[in-house]
């Protein structure tokens, strides 16, 4: 038959192994400590890398000698990356890398090395717009509608300045590389989110065949955005590698280096109004919002958020160049900042007419895209019902009499997600073996089990019959992993796949079976004649019929035509209740509600493990998380994970899940879920302690600080 | 945030090295650590007697109940040590500084962090690591209750939770969920999987006391 073969999901009642709950694949392998990530490999010969850091913010290199440091013991190559020269634009800079026999070694020899720098004038810190002189650029000024207008013939006008601080990646292993450039050849143990364009981004540099790099990578502790390139360091290690001779080399960052220069979150601040009526319709909206990215820019919160088309607005945004390391994309870039600065002056303007927030957020989001209006009403009232919000809400500042007083708030989250582009290649065996074959990376986000249960679906078969190879550069292509786009990717290039093979497996078993192939299909381990189950060979039977060629095919997603099997665009409303202490300024999480839209759930265990995680994280950032910097020596002063502080296990209070699996959502095909459900966590926790405690505190994160200090401003 | 693990007390002169014997050693008192005095007149002052290095010293560490032979200075940590010398490489340096747990071991009968304990400072106590918990392709039950409550994502910081866990249910067999809140304060996990772990370590309690009895 030349029709295009079904590709479509069995039905929701059909399906036996896609939507159950299975354990991840590579979980035992990572709770006895044999997984092996690039941290660990450890081939012969060895070589440690250790990097020198600039100590300044902002200086100009005008030596440097190395000579100590080769003739350091164990030393077998010195690379320099920042020579003579060289203008460092923040600390933690690169300036030259060793690799000896041990660790030890090149610690002693990085301390030989002599640096001098012309020390220039640094700015580290961009909470204050008005210190930011020319390091501002003025976006230019936005008008929708007559704001103007609006703004005097409101019925009431709303004003605050919120502000959420430059965070870091902070991944468990750092970025880094094993590297071994021997002769024409390159093997990388890599920490990447992109195994497939690693060696395209490599090779040029080296000016090596990209056909020359392998590249292997089974496990990544952590990326969350921060790990799509090489980055220097990959080269680095490479040059260290080739000049001790083709040794391999290890080059990670350290905590410390890690937290100033791989990664962060740009900040957002903003001094908004809003104008409005008594009823609680928005009419206008204005915002003066800045940011900063660290030198390059970056940090541009799209304002306001969901709520976009409200009809009178002015826009302004300044992005603010400071000397710190550069920002990368941190899981759903520039939503949590939106979301934040969104979700706080719309409650506080709910605060200033004496409404209910839920009733005001329901009221607005008819401002949000008109797919989601509806959902995001369902959801607020899903997430009321679930954080129990006509009970526990009170105006502000009725939080009870004592010390400790309890609050509750709101925030909502977009996302996109979608399938990145990816090939799956399914190889069935005349023995009966299966080989899925694609070469993504699982972030720990259940990615190898997701796929072996869309192999094992389509194929008729049990999870254990599929082999399935990952995280190499030999495999067919898939993309990086960002965006939410992997689940979406690698479950349809594997659905397409193995309907491919299962094809040739039919035609093979027709003639046997006394069927055409089109009359077949693969059940509980069987090709069986549809609607005749007496007819039926054994998979083992039915591979049997290929003598001794194999069937090998291919599956690929396109992103731009994903075919019904992945989409985009998940809602999500989430509820924070909080008790905060008037005396001491600590904020602790009670319960926190989220309320999440999905497609297709491929594995509902790991879904609530991924929204949980979010959450987690999104606690975290509310509670604790802050890059602080230090103007007189331009460094981060909490580059160690004593002062950057995550949220413990004790420090997250109970999470409530509410996925959305609805047979309409489940009809739109597969969605991430790793962003979608990290957005709204400052935005809710925020106006959870604003509802407790009777006042705004404007900036992230709650911490006892910011909360005592916008106490005393009230009762100033 | 805060951890009940401790750092591992200074180190007893059973090695030959300690830092009070070292100030001993060069014959001054805590007055002239301030000064900077000390720094200098250390390296000025001969050796006394009883310093391990500053080179490499043979070491026996043991490690899951074997004694295993390592050249080491005398600076290496215990993590360093088994995993940039051992190639024990469960155990995971994440924070470096006694903060995250992701290297925690069992340190004679005591939960500690690996980059806070001096290999040499190891010596003549059994170290039991994430590698010796199961043998071969069987798992610990904690490491079954982590798999079977999904408490790990991209696992990193799941090796020193799983020993962490162990160390704390040897003390605290039959433990309350508060217990757990508070007993596992002492491991960080980025990925967010702490609702996983809560539970799982109430499995383990509860298969781990069945082993026991039957």
């Amino acid at each position: 038959m030349a029709n295009t073969p079904d590709y479509n999901w069995p039905p929701m009642e059909k399906r036996r192994i896609i939507g159950k709950p299975y354990k991840r694949l590579d979980g035992p392998q990572k709770a006895s400590g044999r997984a092996k990530y690039g941290s660990d490999i450890r081939p012969k010969g060895l070589l440690f890398g250790v990097y020198l850091t600039s100590p300044h913010a902002h200086a100009r290199v005008t030596s440097i000698d190395t000579s100590a440091a080769e003739k350091s013991a164990g030393v077998k190559a010195v690379h320099v990356v920042s020579p003579a020269g060289t203008e460092v634009q923040w600390a933690g800079t690169e300036i030259a890398a060793v690799a000896a026999t041990t660790e030890e070694a090149a610690r002693d020899a990085v301390r030989k090395i002599k640096v001098e720098y012309e020390v220039l004038p640094h700015l580290v810190k961009e909470d204050d717009l008005a210190k930011a002189g020319a390091r501002g650029k003025a976006a230019g000024e936005k008008v929708v509608g007559d704001p103007d207008k609006a703004f005097q013939e409101a019925e009431a006008v709303s004003e605050g300045q919120y502000g959420i601080p430059v965070i870091t990646h902070c991944c468990l292993e750092t970025h880094g590389s094993i590297t071994q450039w021997q002769g024409d050849q390159v093997n990388v143990w890599p920490s990447t989110q992109d195994v497939t364009h690693y060696a395209g981004s490599l090779g040029p540099n080296l000016k090596v065949p990209i056909a020359n790099i392998h590249v292997k990578q089974d496990y990544i502790g952590g990326g969350f955005g921060s790990k799509f390139a090489p980055d220097s360091w990959g080269q680095v290690g490479a040059f260290l590698s080739q000049k001790s001779g083709g040794r391999p080399v290890i080059l990670f960052l350290d905590r410390e280096t890690e937290l100033m220069i791989a990664g962060n979150r740009p900040s957002a601040y903003a001094k908004i109004k809003i104008a409005g009526k008594k009823d609680g319709t928005v009419t206008a909206w204005q915002s003066d919002s800045w940011a900063t990215g660290g030198f390059t820019g970056g940090g541009s919160p799209p304002l306001p958020y969901i709520i976009d088309t409200i009809p009178n607005q002015r826009l302004h945004h300044t992005a603010v160049a400071v000397n710190a390391g550069p920002n990368r994309a941190w899981r759903a870039p520039n939503n949590q900042q939106a979301s934040y600065l969104t979700c706080s002056a719309l409650e506080d303007f709910a605060a200033k007419i004496g409404m209910d927030p839920m009733d005001v957020f329901h009221k607005n989001v008819s401002y949000a895209p008109s797919a989601r209006v509806e959902t995001y009403r369902y959801q607020l009232q899903k997430a009321a019902e679930l954080a129990d919000w006509k009970k526990l809400w009170h105006p502000r500042g009725e939080g009870g009499s004592g010390m400790v007083k309890r609050g509750l708030g709101l925030g909502f989250s977009a996302w996109g997600g979608g399938g990145h582009q990816s090939q799956c290649r399914t190889t069935i065996n005349p023995d009966g073996s299966v080989l899925v074959e694609i070469g993504t990376q699982d972030l720990g986000t259940g990615t190898r089990t997701i796929i072996t249960q869309v192999a094992a679906e389509t194929l008729g078969l049990q999870m254990g019959a599929i082999k399935l190879a990952i995280g190499s550069s030999d495999l067919p292509p898939d993309s990086a992993s960002g965006g939410s786009t992997t689940v979406g990717g690698v479950s349809s290039s594997t659905r397409k796949a193995a309907v491919n093979a299962l094809a040739k497996l039919f035609e093979a078993a027709a003639p046997a079976l006394g069927a055409q192939p089109e009359d077949l299909e693969a059940v509980d381990s069987r090709i069986r004649v549809k609607g005749n189950p007496s007819k039926t060979l054994s998979w083992q039977a039915a591979c049997r019929k290929l003598g001794t060629t194999k069937i090998s095919e291919m599956g690929e997603n396109n992103q731009r035509n994903p075919g019904g099997l992945n989409t985009s665009g998940a809602a999500g409303v989430q509820v924070a209740d909080v008790s905060v202490d008037t005396e001491t300024g600590l904020v602790k999480i009670n319960r926190y509600i989220a309320v999440q839209d999905c497609g297709m759930i491929i594995n509902p265990r790991l879904a609530e493990s991924q929204i949980h995680g979010a959450v987690i994280m999104g606690i975290s950032t509310a509670l604790f998380e802050q890059r602080v910097m230090d103007e007189q020596t331009g460094r981060m002063l909490n580059a160690d994970m004593e002062f950057y502080k995550l949220a413990g296990i004790n420090d997250i209070g109970e999470i409530v899940v509410h996925l959305d699996i609805r047979e309409e959502n489940d009809k739109r095909g597969v969605i991430g879920l790793g962003e979608p459900p990290a957005v709204a966590i400052c935005a809710a926790v925020g106006n959870a302690v604003a509802n407790a405690i009777g006042v705004r505190v404007p900036n992230i994160p709650m911490t006892p600080d910011h909360v005592l200090g916008a106490l005393e401003g009230r009762n100033a | 945030m805060s951890s009940r693990k401790d750092p591992e007390p200074p180190a007893q002169p059973k090695t030959g090295f300690s830092r009070r014997g070292f100030i001993r050693g060069v014959g001054l008192g805590s007055g002239a650590v301030g000064t900077g005095l000390l720094e200098r007149e250390a390296v000025a002052a001969p050796a006394p007697a009883n310093v391990a290095g500053p080179g490499p010293v043979p070491i026996t560490l043991t490690i899951n109940g074997k004694p295993v032979n390592v050249t080491v200075e005398p600076r290496v940590t215990l993590l360093d040590a088994m995993r940039n010398y051992l190639d024990l490489t469960g155990a995971k340096r994440v924070c470096d500084r006694g903060t995250c747990g992701a290297c925690t071991v069992i340190l004679a009968g005591k939960t500690v962090y690996s980059c806070s304990v001096l290999a040499i400072d190891a010596q003549g106590k059994n170290i039991e690591t994430i590698e010796g918990l199961a043998a071969g392709n069987n798992l610990h039950p904690v490491s079954t209750a982590f798999v079977n409550n999904d408490a790990q994502q991209c696992g990193y910081c799941t090796a020193g939770f799983v020993m962490a866990a162990k160390g704390f249910l040897d003390k605290h067999p039959n433990p309350t969920m508060d217990d757990v809140k508070h007993g596992l304060g002492g491991n960080l996990c980025r990925c967010g999987t702490y609702m996983g772990v809560r539970p799982a370590v109430l499995e383990a309690a509860k298969q781990m006391k069945g082993a026991k009895n039957g």
